[in-house]
């Protein structure tokens, strides 16, 4: 749920900026605001730097026990991550 | 129609038979004989028996189109009713295991073709068509399955528009439940990281058609949810046959997107496919790579709002400690102006004490002249030289009001002795001493002037010089005395 987050942490940086832009609260407010905002956009722009890509598998075992795979969409192999019923 | 008219065996069968009557299940039928005694008495069960021989014989496979009437699905399963047309009609029954099979339900008033043999239910010597498959005419049987459970599944609210969830809007994984080794899941992948290159992508391998692939799929659905670290799913697989795509019609797909916490995209086949999964999911995409498209954002915009978003924020917060500097230059100018005006305040006081100061020195010089003069003056009119002057004059006055105090008392005692002489001449003591008394009363103490006014026996007291008297009167003489003579006295 890493896309809520940040999905968050995006509507909040805009409602600050809409806040800033507005300039009705007191200045130590903005200037409180102001560095979340700044932080928010450091963070979120980190996040998106360091987000991987990754394509993987949801497999099931025999014990029903669910497990990651790598899964690359143009290996023909992958006619084996089907599961077989 | 004639496709399944060719099909009819028992046109077959009876153009096969046509030519050798023998043969025929009439060359065997039991008519009545000419000869009484050869007579063949028949029983009920016998006769319904042949009947039916016959029949199941000569009609081991029809295809018979007809309406549903009278249909009744009674708890065994099997499922009964009456096919008919406008002029006449016949029973039928579904047994339980060919109606499982049906993907349709039947209703009343439906008009079918079906496939089936002719046979006879004894107990009640009625025939009927015992069916073995049943379609419905005009539509497909798929087409009605399809129309009949989205009609019951839209009643239940599953298509409701309320039902429908927003999309995340920047989804960090991506949840896709489809065939691992069809186009479509390579379509999605690709177009994905082309918008969003970042994006992390987990399979859930299904197969998409055939037997099994509806749980499947309902499966898939249910284990991403409970995987948890998914922010939106695509439910999908690219184009094929409507019977391809069946699955995506099955209810428990339906229910699966239904209940699931993750939003979930449908893009099955093309963008003519409508398939129940396509209702129920929270959008529907035409196909898998709109799908994607619909899912995934541009990475690059998200960069470049973000980029906008923090320049907006450090523009706003510059111009806001701009107009605080201002503000703050502003109030600066006024304080200095203030400043001045309490330096001229200041100023202003200084001069008014010194002027007080002034003011107060002078009226205390008056002030000290006046008691200067006044002094002067009381000095001036001092008392002393009166008290100094009067104090030498009383022994002088004294010794004068002496001399003249003994003078006056002297003269006051002569005069003083000589009123005393007289005074002791005219004194009633005097003339008592001379020998004269004073009768009083002794009841009233009035001095006794007349002797009438004493009585005989009263007691009357007598003054004397020296001493008193009691006396008694004896006796009253009142013309005597000396009327006319001279007092003693």
């Amino acid at each position: 749920m890493a896309g809520v987050k940040f999905e968050q942490a995006m509507a909040r940086l805009e409602a600050i900026v809409g806040e800033l832009e507005k300039g009705d609260l007191p200045l130590d407010e903005s200037l409180k605001i102001f560095e979340e905002g700044i932080r928010l956009s450091k963070n979120c722009l980190k996040v998106l730097e360091e987000a991987e890509r990754k394509i993987e598998v949801l497999v099931q075992d025999k014990n029903g026990k669910k497990q990651l795979r790598a899964f690359s969409p143009y290996d023909d192999d992958n006619h084996d991550s089907a599961p077989d019923s | 129609m004639a496709a399944w008219a060719r099909q009819l065996p028992w046109n077959e069968f009876a153009s096969s038979t046509r030519g050798d009557p023998s043969t025929s299940p009439r060359s065997r039928s039991f008519t009545p004989s000419q000869d009484p005694s050869s007579k063949r008495v028949l029983t009920v069960s016998e006769l319904t028996g042949l009947v039916r021989a016959s029949l199941e014989t000569d009609f081991p496979e029809v295809w018979l189109e007809g309406e549903i009437s009278n249909l009744r699905a009674p708890g065994s399963g099997h499922l009964y009713c009456t096919l008919k047309d406008d002029a006449a009609q016949i029973r039928a029954v579904l047994f339980r295991s060919t109606a499982g099979r049906l993907r349709f339900g039947l209703e009343d008033g439906l008009h079918v073709i079906v496939r089936g043999r002719v046979s006879v239910y004894e107990p009640r010597g009625e025939y009927q068509i015992i069916l073995e498959h049943v379609e419905p005419k005009g539509l497909g049987a798929l087409q009605l399955a399809f129309e009949q459970l989205r009609q019951r599944l839209a009643a239940e609210g599953l298509f409701d528009r309320e039902r429908k969830r927003p999309l995340p809007a920047f989804p960090r994984t991506v949840g896709i439940v489809t065939s691992p080794a069809g186009a479509a899941v390579r379509d999605i992948i690709s177009v994905l990281h082309r918008r969003c290159p970042i994006l992390a992508v987990l399979i859930a391998p299904v197969q998409v058609q055939g037997e099994g692939s509806a749980e499947q799929i309902a499966s898939a659905i249910r284990s991403l949810n409970e995987w948890g670290r998914v922010d939106v799913i695509i439910v999908g697989r690219g184009g094929g046959s409507l019977e391809d795509l069946w699955s995506f019609n099955d209810e428990r797909v339906v229910r699966a997107i239904v209940a699931s916490a993750i939003p979930v995209v449908s893009a099955v086949g093309h963008e003519t496919d409508m398939t129940l999964a396509d209702y129920a999911a929270d959008l529907r995409a035409p196909t898998p790579s709109a799908a994607a498209e619909a899912v995934a954002p541009v990475l690059s915009e998200v960069v470049e709002h973000l980029g906008t978003l923090a320049l907006r924020c450090r523009q706003a917060m510059g111009w806001r400690c701009g107009a605080e500097r201002r503000r703050l230059d502003l109030a600066l100018a006024q304080i200095a102006n203030v400043r001045f005006r309490i330096l001229e305040d200041m100023q202003r006081v200084d001069g008014a004490v010194v002027q007080m100061r002034q003011a107060v020195q002078d009226a205390l010089k008056g002030g000290w002249d006046t008691v200067h003069s006044v002094r002067h003056e009381l000095v001036g009119r001092s008392p002393e030289p009166f008290v100094r002057h009067g104090l030498g004059q009383v022994p002088q006055l004294r010794s004068r009001l002496d001399g003249a105090m003994r003078y006056v008392l002297n003269r006051r005692k002569q005069e003083a002795r000589s009123c005393l002489a007289s005074l002791n001449a005219l004194s009633p003591l005097g003339i008592l001493d001379r020998g004269y008394g004073i009768v009083e009363s002794l009841s009233t103490h009035q001095v006794i002037r007349d002797a009438r006014q004493v009585e005989v026996g009263e007691a009357v007291l007598a003054r004397l010089a020296r001493g008193k008297l009691r006396c008694l009167v004896e006796e009253v003489m009142a013309d005597l005395g000396l009327k006319s003579g001279s007092d003693p006295l």
